[in-house]
């Protein structure tokens, strides 16, 4: 049996979870709302991030656009995922929930923007 | 001079919000003046997504955040100015502010609304040894820089002070290519939330050093490194603990004050711990019909209780243009006890206060296993177990107008206490 002591990202309060992982269960403690529950099993098994970031924008009344992956995506892929998102230009006007990356690496997962920019 | 029934001072969270709450109470007759070139306030720059849990029971960014308000207030058909600063405000609530299309201008107002905000605390408050070389940034100014304006500020970079925006921004910079050394923070425990710790440091390795200040900065053009030491009990640096790390660039992250220049100029009294207004549980400030709101008031950690402090400082102001205060109020003092920095509001006005009165409050250290309790003069009324407090969250608790049975108490008391 393993343990892990994290704490809770999913809002500010930050709960300190204890996560056992055995054979073929994982149990989550010290959690107050659900939420740690599911945070805590995903975090010893595929923990995952959402990505923020900037990408210039072309045209547009202000030089940067702020984007973020429309859901979270693997923690080992974050790098790869800044990598294309500094390759990528968008242009004036954008709204936001534009998609400024589609499936960003083959994660699945958009890359959106954040921000309205309107055309200068 | 033109009359507005409601001016509010800053198109930020807090002035947003309290504008469409004034608005849905019934007064029309609001304006908003902001002094940067769009409304959203510091939210445009925060990019970073964990905003609006408690308000949309969902995670945004800053920027799509301050959205959903500026919606609201276009929604609203609300007036605002943009890049016009406000240079005065005066006791009998005249309004002088300055932009280039009207240039010098006076308006008076039925009601004030402060949401001015807060900046941070710069390096000539730090009285940190060394040159001025280039190279060394408040961490917000650095999150303009990179997230607005589109700039690289720096390559190796290390931060001084844990809190939030120290914290983000080691994160933002190591995903923008910079290595960010070390973050070194003057107390024994950081000022941040600790899920910035974990998402932020921990995982991209950056260490936290607590109990550690910068002594020393390197470079006369540029910031070529940096002379950190450990403090002791008292934060004083202890001599032989130096450690020179090399680096380009030194984000500061060191505490954020509440912006008052105007609260003062209209006579508002201050609370020497928050840095904002003494305010009763109308957010009311000591001059008739000004009130405040969000960080201007008291430095929060999330916005969804500006949005929620903003919208109550609204509410009450729209009372207040209808009908005037009551001529006949009760003041009892909230007083911060062991363990409490500060309490907002400061006073209650039992005569006329709500059914409930949320009061905020910060403890001054890091407590486990105690518990927070309330004191009506020498009564302990309410006692709430706590696992854990710290100074970098805000905590609330509510005092109810019918736990005032008979007797009316001359003192409020919150304190930190063991578990009994």
């Amino acid at each position: 049996m393993k343990e892990y002591e994290l704490t809770c990202i999913q809002c500010p309060i930050g709960c300190a979870l204890t996560v056992k992982v055995d054979k073929d269960s994982v149990t989550v403690s010290g959690n107050s709302c659900p939420r740690g529950v599911k945070y805590g099993i995903k975090e010893v098994t595929e923990p995952s991030r959402t990505v923020t970031s900037t990408v210039a924008v072309e045209g547009g009344t202000i030089p940067r656009l702020s984007i973020k992956t429309r859901s979270d995506i693997p923690k080992d892929m974050i790098f790869s995922v800044m990598e294309q998102i500094k390759k990528t230009k968008a242009a004036a006007p954008v709204k936001t929930g534009d998609v400024i990356i589609k499936n960003v690496c083959d994660t699945g997962v958009d890359v959106i923007a954040t921000k309205s920019i309107e055309k200068r | 001079m033109t009359y507005h029934d409601l001016v509010i001072i800053g198109g930020g969270p807090a002035g947003l919000a309290a504008a469409v709450s004034a608005h849905e109470a019934g007064i029309d007759d609001v304006l908003i003046l902001e002094r940067d070139e769009r409304l959203g306030g510091i939210l445009n720059q925060c990019i970073h997504n964990g905003f609006g849990l408690h308000t949309f029971r969902e995670e945004l960014t800053g920027p799509e955040y301050a959205e959903r308000y500026i919606e609201k207030v276009l929604d609203c058909k609300i007036p605002y100015k943009l890049k016009s600063i406000v240079a005065d405000i005066s006791e009998n609530r005249e309004i002088l502010y300055v932009n280039s299309d009207e240039g010098a201008v006076t308006v008076k107002a039925g009601a004030i609304i402060l949401a001015m905000g807060c900046r941070e605390r710069p390096r000539g408050a730090l009285g940190l040894p060394g040159y001025r070389p280039a190279g060394i940034f408040t961490a917000g100014t650095a999150q303009r820089l990179m997230n607005i304006e589109g700039f690289s500020v720096g390559k190796k970079v290390f931060i001084l002070g844990s809190g939030d925006i120290g914290l983000i921004m080691a994160r933002r910079m190591t995903l923008e290519g910079a290595k960010v050394i070390c973050v070194a923070e003057l107390m024994p425990y950081s000022g941040g939330l600790n899920r910035n710790i974990v998402q932020c440091l921990n995982d991209y390795n950056i260490p936290l050093k607590l109990s550690h200040t910068v002594t020393k900065i390197h470079g006369k053009e540029r910031v070529t490194g940096i002379t950190i030491s450990e403090v002791d009990a008292n934060r004083r640096p202890i001599p032989g603990t130096e450690e020179y790390f090399d680096c380009d660039t030194l984000l500061l992250s060191c505490g954020l004050l509440p912006e008052n220049e105007l609260s003062k100029s209209a006579g508002v009294t201050l609370d020497r711990v928050t840095g904002g207004p003494v305010v009763d549980d109308k957010l009311q400030t000591d001059i008739e019909g000004v009130f405040a709101c969000g960080n201007v008031l008291h430095v929060h950690d999330l916005v969804d209780y500006v949005s929620e402090e903003a919208e109550r400082a609204g509410r009450q102001a729209s009372e207040f243009i209808k009908s005037g205060n009551s001529e006949n109020k009760e003041y009892i003092k909230l007083s911060a006890g062991t363990g409490v920095r500060y309490t907002v509001p400061q006073m209650i006005d039992v005569k006329n206060m709500s059914g409930s009165v949320t009061v905020r409050f910060r403890v001054s250290d890091v407590f486990r296993d105690k518990a927070v309790s309330v004191y009506y003069d020498d009564k302990r009324v309410i006692c709430r177990k706590k696992r854990i407090l710290a100074p970098g969250e805000m905590e609330q608790i509510e005092i109810k107008k019918d736990s005032f049975d008979s007797k009316v108490p001359e003192n409020i008391k919150i304190c930190v206490e063991e578990q009994i």
